[in-house]
């Protein structure tokens, strides 16, 4: 090899290789750098005996000296913020619903963590934030309530859940399968819901069906169908249906009805979470 | 071979840097500039042994005085006093705000300019700064070169005071070699640990006050002194320690020639009406030894005493030219001026002039200094217009802005009524230092109601919200509105916020979503 060549311009010597004319000159790295990139090199090394780093052929990998895990560090994490969190959550615990709704800051701790335990418990059948599903989970968010809206309404419905053989408490009221349990003829069913579109007013009044009604309906939903939270029997004169509002819709529910259950959740949630989730809901836009 | 024949007709590198008014390469010597061409492996190297790494030549730079050194030493100073000043200047923003001028509120989200308090909303007045900053760089290197390099740059600054410490521990250059070279003992020894502790000390006291400008300083300093600061802050200034410890101590000249993008673009920066630091080789060469009195009669004026590269802080020797490593520090001006001064020659064989100036008194022809250049008013447009901006929308900002985010899961709720809602959540930012109730209502859906969690339980048409002094409010509005007055799917309508104190009004346009039937 010949003695390097030297660029004019620079007064550096190349490396010989040239594209197109253009030819590298060779500025020597500083050893100090080089050391540095020896120095990554070590350290991999070294961290490869204090973190989990490889793979064993017959399973598992190495855990490296005090097996430290990340599944550990943030069980470790997770468990020293329950404790950051034990303070609220004592304060949870001991102050009623109507009073924390009064107190901001732990207003918004409990509604921060009721919206995480929503989500996690509540999501699959209302929906991410209380949107409700077609075919009986009801819209949290309007201000139409079958059990009622308040907050002990709410906490009630969330304690012990809906139609449900578990708890004793549960929520029950049972309307009758008029037309498949043969209470009323097809005719009879057809006149009555004329008798609702007549409350609603979007129809003419039918007078055998307002006799049926009274006779019916009107001891849960009441003589003018505005329903009673107390029986669970929904208000039939507003604009939000359950289970659909078209007189076909409205006719096989008489004949046939359909029930919306609902799990207790005590026991599944501590007290203090489901405090928290009934303030959730609570302050979702139809709170009463 | 290609290239071989091709680098047979360009003249060698001896006729290139004879052509170019350098002497031709000597023999690899003892002495020579830490960062010159020799010790490059450039010139001198044996055919084999190009070098792909090189060793760093220790710097020993020699004591200097003269002008450029007052010089240095006073912007020294002055930045210095700044920066360590710079966190214990009060500034009195009334109750229940920090008094500090300068302050950088990471926690707090807010930084603090005397009387300018950024929310984080405006960093964008950062990247007005940076402008100026980067514009104004290439302004001053246009005009003096590497003016910033050679004289404001921390990494120079620091540099000096750390070489300043060590003059004063270990002696000047020649004593210091020596010392490097002598047998451990325990003067040695004493030596050393006395400079590394000194270092140590003002990178504590550098480390230390980096902090202060993130915190209230009075107030760090006491927790400091009683090991009550948190182990956050100990680690930041153990960080900010160990880095000016080596970057000052250790590092030095390698952050310039290794480390730093700067010196290797600032090149575009120049012209020949530049001043910078330069040898004016028609007068210096041909160098040579000269003894006192003799004649310099055919001969050129560098008597090759070596001055010029012992004094350098990054070990160039300014003789072979404008270089990469040479960060215009002047020293090596005093340093030859205070050696023609000694033979009765001229001063500034090396100057901080122009190239054009340099071959202008090459020919015998007048020199000019010339700031106005089309480049340099060019820069100082962009700095005005910039600065301009930065002003007008600084004191025409308001201290009053909302932002508001609708739901999105679900976009609308159908009430009971038939009429719908949406929901937003509303954040008033109150960026005034006095506690604030604001009025909200809407425009554009006629019969729309408000209701807002925690504030306003029954509907209404417009309600009034409380936000404390320097606060985001943040409201989860809802908006209910009756569906005949929705057209589509989206209707437009305006939020508008007054504060009931000024009357000052701001309107933010929202989106009413419907089913769209």
């Amino acid at each position: 090899m010949a003695g390097p060549e030297v660029d004019r311009l620079t007064g550096t010597a190349t490396t010989g290789h040239e594209w197109d004319g253009i030819r590298e000159l060779n500025t020597p790295l500083p050893k100090w750098w080089l050391y540095v990139f020896y120095a990554t090199i070590l350290f991999s090394v070294v961290y490869c005996f204090f973190r989990p780093a490889w793979p064993l052929p017959w399973g598992g990998y190495t855990t490296g000296f005090g097996s430290w895990s990340s599944r550990a560090d943030l069980n470790e994490r997770m468990a020293a913020l329950e404790q950051e969190r034990a303070v609220w959550m004592d304060q949870i615990r001991d102050t009623p619903l109507d009073q924390i709704v009064n107190n901001p800051d732990l207003l918004t701790v409990a509604t921060v963590g009721g919206r995480a335990i929503f989500g996690d418990n509540c999501a699959p059948c209302h929906g991410t934030g209380g949107v409700g599903r077609p075919g009986g989970f009801p819209v949290l968010l309007d201000d139409d309530w079958i059990w009622g809206g308040t907050l002990g309404d709410i906490h009630t419905t969330v304690t012990h859940g809906i139609r449900n053989a578990a708890d004793p408490d549960a929520r029950l009221s049972q309307m009758p399968a008029y037309g498949a349990d043969g209470i009323l003829t097809r005719e009879q069913i057809a006149a009555v819901t004329d008798h609702l579109f007549a409350l609603r007013g979007a129809g003419p009044e039918n007078p055998a069906g307002k006799e049926i009604w009274a006779e019916n309906c009107a001891a849960c939903h009441g003589d003018l169908g505005h329903g009673n939270p107390e029986l669970g029997a929904p208000n039939l004169v507003d604009q939000i249906w359950l289970y659909g509002g078209s007189r076909a819709e409205i006719m096989a529910q008489i004949t046939k009805p359909r029930h919306g259950v609902m799990p207790p959740w005590a026991g599944r949630l501590t007290d203090e979470q489901i405090k928290q989730v009934t303030l959730y809901v609570h302050q979702l836009g139809g709170g009463q | 071979m290609d290239t071989i024949e091709s680098a047979a007709v360009e003249p060698t590198a001896s006729d290139t840097n004879a052509a170019a008014g350098t002497p031709p390469p000597r023999r690899r010597r003892a002495s020579a500039a830490p960062f010159s061409l020799q010790q490059k492996g450039v010139i001198g190297a044996d055919a084999d042994s190009q070098p792909l790494y090189i060793d760093r030549v220790k710097v020993q730079a020699r004591a200097v005085s003269g002008n450029w050194r007052t010089i240095k030493w006073w912007v020294l100073g002055v930045l210095l006093t700044l920066y360590y000043i710079g966190p214990w200047l009060r500034w009195d923003r009334g109750p229940g705000a920090p008094d500090q001028a300068l302050l950088i509120d990471m926690p707090g989200r807010r930084a603090y300019f005397f009387w300018v308090e950024i929310w984080p909303q405006e960093v964008y007045y950062l990247t007005g700064l940076l402008i100026l900053g980067a514009v104004g760089l290439f302004l001053v290197t246009a005009w003096f070169g590497r003016v910033w390099c050679g004289f404001t740059c921390p990494q120079t600054v620091w540099t000096d005071l750390f070489m300043w410490v060590e003059r004063k521990i270990e002696g000047d250059r020649n004593a210091r070699i020596r010392l490097d070279a002598a047998p451990w003992t325990w003067n040695k020894a004493g030596k050393k640990i006395a400079k590394h502790g000194a270092w140590l000390l003002i990178a504590l006291a550098t480390g230390g006050a980096w902090i202060m400008y993130f915190n209230d300083a009075p107030t760090l300093v006491g927790q400091l002194v009683t090991f009550e600061a948190s182990p956050t802050i100990y680690g930041f200034i153990a960080l900010f320690t160990l880095t000016t410890y080596l970057l000052a101590g250790w590092a030095r000249e390698q952050v310039c020639i290794y480390m730093c993008p700067w010196p290797r673009f600032q090149g575009a920066m120049f012209d020949e009406d530049s001043l910078i630091v330069t040898y004016e080789g028609w007068r210096g060469e041909p160098r040579g030894p000269a003894r006192k009195g003799q004649s310099f009669e055919g001969r050129g004026d560098c008597v090759d005493c070596g001055m010029c590269w012992q004094v350098c802080p990054t070990g160039v020797d300014i003789r072979e030219g404008q270089q990469m490593a040479c960060i215009g520090c002047a020293l090596c001006v005093d340093a030859c001026n205070s050696i023609m001064d000694r033979f009765g020659r001229p001063r500034e064989l090396i100057t901080y002039d122009s190239i054009r100036n340099q071959v202008a008194r090459e020919h015998r022809q007048p020199t000019a200094i010339k700031l106005i250049r089309p480049r340099a008013i060019a820069y100082i447009v962009v700095m005005l217009i910039v600065a301009a901006v930065m002003t007008w929308s600084l004191s025409t900002r308001s201290r009053l802005d909302v932002s508001v985010l609708p739901d999105r899961q679900p976009l609308f709720v159908k009430l009971s009524d038939g009429s719908y809602r949406n929901g937003f959540t509303f954040k008033i930012l109150n960026m005034k230092r006095e506690p604030k109730t604001y009025q909200l209502a809407t425009d554009g859906l006629t019969g729309a109601e408000i209701t807002v969690g925690g504030y306003q339980a029954t509907p209404a048409p417009y309600v009034e919200l409380p936000v404390g002094p320097d606060q985001i409010g943040t409201f989860r509005v809802f908006v209910r509105a009756p569906s005949e007055v929705l057209t589509g799917k989206a209707t437009d309508f305006k939020f508008f916020l007054i504060d009931m104190e000024t009357r000052e009004l701001i309107n933010h346009a929202a989106v009413f979503h419907g089913p769209g039937v």
